[in-house]
């Protein structure tokens, strides 16, 4: 396989371990930009960790990670932050701020003026299709799906090169969550963000995925698009994981999506 | 100006302001320890030094002998009266001074010096009910050998005092083990009610007489005398000669019965010590004084005005110190283990203990009870900034840090305001701790509402307690009310309300 650009993210042999349990075993993985690269796995399998990793929640013991060029490290993470934009599964808001400073917070303490940060609010609530009332609320008032807008607006404010996104709908009910998907995939597209997106949900990295990654119990178990998982396993567990998800949705496929 | 920077300036502020408050002293201070007699004779002198133009400050009720004495010697108070007796076994203790001479010698290598005897010997008495004596035939302090079962209840300085019960239990081979530690003023109190059967007695106590007591016969004569002398700076015969003078006034004055009358019109008619001192020094020297006795108001103010000032103080700076001390402690989770071991021990050092430890460093009055107060506050403050950070829910602060925020800005920005509950619980635990714990102050002569608590223990009047008893218990309230105000301001609307 040939690679014409340049990776954003790029690591090479990483691993990492907790204790004596061995969360990530020689990792490669090339995130390519303007593409939306979806972990997927059970539980336990790494693909949190792998995002965390991205993000300098955490280190990594072994291998080497880089992002548009530079190596991740703990003096430099804080400016490659700048660059990336973080979503969690509840949205991970700021309870005590409403939903306005939640997602302003970091342009203010970069010194933005009112004048620049009060557009980008209003660009960021069109895109999201937030209510503009809903921004002078805290969190608590917030239903789940607003939250994960506001979290959405927020993690965009400084206009990322990079959508990080940790089971960003994993919390919210299925009408919801269906809603958020035709809107979130709308909004990578038309923003070309380059997209690295955890989910347990095979029918949802399905929809989003450009690239999907299987993890198991920390290695890379099969990387391709949607339909090489389901035409083409690698080993008996890839064909187990798509079978589990695959017999409920099937009838669904097709008609509801794309 | 940076946090810290401000921070430490605050601080600095603070401790001037305390020290400024301090340093207010008039010319000559008179000291007296906390029974009625010591406070007579301390409003005596008072009058007596006031009499000839010199401001004058009594600090009345200061504690004990031990107390008294190093306010002496650090010129906290200039003089005070004590008992020869007092000072060849408690003071001098170990050192062979007997004689009021032997004792002027050793005390003038200190510094010190010992006027005349004024007149009157205090000494110890063990005091029975007749009913109770006279049944056991106890007549002498050598009878109590044969009723072990007795019980003995002694004023606290006595059980601790060489020349108190643990000489007294040597010299006469006493076997009782019954014995209690408790307030002298409290004592009589126990021997009527009946649940003590004999306690220490001044002989010049008022009650002897009002209780019907029988003093019993110190017939190994264990008890020295205890001749009621001044003790007094040598440098005040310098910085005010013309009070030294005066005060020879009283040498060789006081009889014994004349001591044991003014303390039966203070216990037993209630008259105020100022008064009774005035009317003696009337009576006997032909001196007019001009008596101005405070108004219960003027009283009440002054004690409000004293309480909140130790309060206010030490809580300032307790907030002041705990709250970084609590942000170190979940940074550095090492540090954090010592840090909140230091404060939880120094809790469980009793207030009482807390405030004597600070007299051998920092003397008598507001300065020691403003530190044993901080000190007290520590521990609430700094555990709820502690459980208030480490119990943010891991997800809001890892957003902080994938935000790109500084440790700083993570710490002012989302982590202290969503620890504010807490934080402020905290504060508000040691205010309304730290007002009731001021009114031990008093025994330092810190004023405040414990003033009239301790004046009140002593003469047995409950509406005076409850003078000081019910604006501490009114403060604290008004405290708690204060910060449940301040959580408005301070914890955010949405920390505040519940899910729809």
């Amino acid at each position: 396989m040939s690679h014409p650009t340049s990776p954003v993210i790029e690591l090479k042999q990483i691993t990492k371990t907790f204790g004596t349990t061995r969360a990530l075993e020689g990792i490669d993985l090339r995130v390519e930009p303007a593409q939306t690269t979806v972990l997927i796995g059970p539980s336990g399998c790494g693909k949190s960790t792998l995002l965390r990793l991205v993000v300098g929640l955490i280190g990594h013991d072994a291998g080497t990670a880089s992002f548009e060029g530079s190596d991740i490290t703990p003096d430099n993470i804080r400016a490659l932050r700048r660059r990336m934009g973080y979503v969690i599964q509840e949205g991970g808001l700021f309870p005590h701020l409403t939903a306005e400073w939640n997602v302003v917070l970091m342009a203010r303490q970069l010194g933005w003026p009112e004048r620049k940060w009060r557009n980008r609010l209003g660009e960021l609530a069109e895109l999201t299709r937030l209510p503009m009332d809903a921004l002078g609320r805290y969190p608590v008032e917030l239903s789940g799906g607003q939250r994960q807008r506001v979290s959405l607006m927020r993690a965009l404010m400084l206009d990322p090169h990079v959508l990080l996104m940790d089971e960003p709908l994993g919390a919210l009910d299925p009408m919801i969550r269906y809603e958020l998907q035709v809107e979130l995939r709308g909004i990578f597209r038309r923003l070309g963000k380059t997209v690295l997106l955890v989910t347990h949900d095979l029918d949802e990295a399905g929809f989003f995925g450009d690239v999907i990654v299987l993890l198991r119990d920390g290695r890379i178990e099969q990387q391709g698009t949607v339909e090489e998982l389901v035409t083409n396993p690698r080993s008996e567990f890839v064909r187990a994981f798509v079978n589990a998800q695959r017999s409920a949705l099937e009838p669904l496929q097709g008609e509801s999506r794309s | 100006m940076s946090g810290v920077t401000r921070y430490w300036v605050a601080a600095v502020v603070l401790l001037l302001l305390a020290q400024t408050a301090l340093a207010q002293q008039s010319r000559v201070t008179v000291g007296s320890k906390k029974f009625t007699e010591s406070v007579i004779l301390g409003e005596l002198l008072t009058q007596l030094a006031a009499s000839t133009g010199t401001e004058v400050e009594h600090r009345s009720e200061l504690g004990g002998t031990r107390v008294l004495w190093s306010a002496l010697k650090r010129g906290e108070i200039d003089l005070y009266p004590e008992y020869t007796g007092t000072i060849s076994k408690e003071i001098l203790a170990g050192r062979e001074a007997a004689t009021i001479d032997e004792i002027r010698t050793v005390l003038a290598a200190e510094r010190i010096v010992v006027s005349e005897p004024l007149g009157f010997n205090n000494t110890y008495i063990l005091g029975m009910k007749e009913d109770v004596a006279e049944p056991l035939g106890i007549r002498a302090i050598s009878d109590l050998r044969r009723h072990p079962d007795l019980r003995f209840g002694f004023s606290n300085e006595f059980m601790d005092r060489e020349d108190g019960w643990p000489g007294l239990r040597r010299d006469y081979a006493l076997p009782q083990r019954d014995v209690r530690g408790m307030d002298h003023d409290l004592a009589y109190r126990g021997l009527d009610g009946g649940s003590i059967d004999l306690v220490d007695l001044y002989s010049t106590d008022a009650e002897i007489q009002y209780y019907g007591l029988r003093a019993l016969e110190d017939d190994r004569a264990h008890f020295p005398r205890y001749d009621a002398v001044i003790l007094y700076r040598d440098d005040l015969e310098r910085r005010a000669s013309e009070v030294v003078a005066a005060l020879a006034a009283l040498e060789g004055a006081i009889t014994a019965s004349d001591m044991t009358g003014m303390n039966a019109t203070a216990k037993i008619e209630n008259v105020s010590e100022a008064r009774i001192a005035a009317e003696f020094l009337e009576r006997r020297l032909g001196l007019q004084t001009d008596l101005h006795e405070a108004s219960a108001w003027e009283r009440f103010w002054a004690n409000t005005v004293d309480h909140l000032f130790l309060v206010a103080v030490s809580l300032a700076g307790a907030i002041l110190v705990s709250i970084p001390l609590g942000v170190i402690a979940v940074r550095f989770r090492r540090v954090g283990q010592v840090i909140l071991g230091v404060v939880g021990v120094i809790q469980t050092i009793p207030a009482l203990a807390l405030l004597v430890f600070m007299i051998p460093l920092l003397g008598i009055g507001a300065a020691p009870a403003i530190v044993a107060l901080f000190l007290y506050s520590l521990l609430p403050i700094v555990r709820n900034t502690y459980a208030g950070l480490h119990d943010i829910p891991r997800p809001i602060v890892e957003s902080a840090i994938a935000l790109g925020l500084s440790p700083r800005q993570r710490l002012r920005l989302v982590e202290l305001p969503l620890a504010a509950r807490s934080i402020l619980a905290g504060i508000k635990t040691s205010a309304v701790i730290n007002v009731g714990t001021a009114t031990l102050g008093a025994l330092i002569g810190t004023g405040g509402y414990g003033q009239p608590i301790l004046t009140g223990i002593r003469l047995d009047d409950v509406g005076l307690i409850m003078q000081g008893a019910v604006p501490a218990a009114g403060l604290a309230l008004l405290c708690q009310g204060a910060f449940e105000l301040a959580e408005r301001k301070f914890v955010s609307k949405g920390l505040r309300i519940k899910a729809a």
